[in-house]
């Protein structure tokens, strides 16, 4: 067992809306998903990175009070969440590949001093650059 | 108005935000086209007038001002990645008329295109931040009326320059 970080977590609306986008869309894999009550538990992870999962995390009781969760969920809303970057082979073909299964890009592919890198969002908000591995 | 009276996003609609922020995406996407309200507002699928307050609310400045600074911003990077004129930066960047870009430029950065292409010219490399994320760290942050900056520096009012470089 290697130490490092294991799970990093996002804020999203929905979160069967999520699972479906991370999983039929980017073509993640459904880590954990496992539920307490209204808490619900569920990590999602890319098929190359397999010491890593990605949380998709609704805001909402019993963390969060309910301005607290309106906060948030108005943050992720307006794009105010820091930057996701995902590494891929070839980026002009991932963003043909996820555009046509609707995926919403915010930037074309630009190649900038070598690399190319795009822009999307997931359907909260949440802002990921989609940049070629060099 | 006050700003109790005016409100915060957080009290905004999420799902209003989420289509707010597509019109935002959008001028980021093509800074250098047109975008009256009409245009705007129909990206987010609300009334024009409805629009322009939710945008303001939720962003902190009218869309208008945001697209300046999306310009401002990109042109900022031409001149310092590229070495295109500065007429043509300013065509590509959407501007109508050198004289407005000059002038917008240096009212926002307090600096002329003229000097930042030369400061430019001697600059070094940034490191490892994906540069896409780096030109956001360099976005001119106008928190003012470009037209109420111009007033302040007529009354003697300095504000300090808010481009620092990342060093």
């Amino acid at each position: 067992m290697s130490q490092g970080v294991q799970v990093v977590g996002l804020y999203v609306r929905d979160q069967d809306e999520a699972l479906t986008f991370y999983v039929e869309k980017l073509g993640f894999r459904v880590h954990t998903d496992v539920r307490n009550g209204d808490y619900r538990w569920l990590t999602v992870q890319h098929p190359d990175q397999p010491s890593f999962q990605l949380g998709l995390m609704a805001p909402g009781p019993p963390v969060h009070d309910a301005a607290t969760a309106q906060t948030l969920r108005a943050m992720v809303a307006k794009g105010a969440m820091p930057p996701l970057v995902l590494v891929v082979d070839d980026c002009r073909a991932a963003y043909d590949r996820l555009k046509g299964k609707g995926v919403e890009f915010t930037q074309a592919p630009v190649d900038r001093y070598g690399a190319v890198d795009a822009g999307f969002r997931d359907p909260s908000g949440n802002g990921w650059k989609m940049i070629e591995a060099r | 108005m006050t700003s109790t009276s005016r409100g915060s996003a957080e009290n905004q609609d999420p799902e209003l935000l989420r289509r707010l922020l597509r019109a935002k995406d959008r001028m980021d996407a093509a800074s250098h086209e047109q975008w009256p309200v009409p245009r705007l507002a129909r990206v987010s699928g609300v009334s024009a007038a409805h629009f322009a307050r939710s945008f303001k609310q939720a962003f902190g400045v009218p869309p208008h001002r945001y697209l300046l600074t999306r310009r401002i911003e990109r042109a900022t990077a031409l001149l310092r990645d590229t070495e295109l004129s500065i007429t043509e930066i300013a065509f590509q960047t959407g501007w109508g008329s050198l004289g407005t870009f000059g002038r917008t430029f240096r009212d926002v950065t307090g600096a002329s295109p003229g000097v930042v292409r030369r400061a430019a010219v001697s600059g070094e490399h940034l490191g490892r931040i994906p540069v896409c994320i780096l030109n956001a760290a360099h976005r001119p942050n106008l928190t003012i009326a470009v037209s109420e900056k111009r007033r302040r520096v007529a009354r003697g009012i300095k504000r300090p320059s808010r481009i620092k470089e990342v060093r």
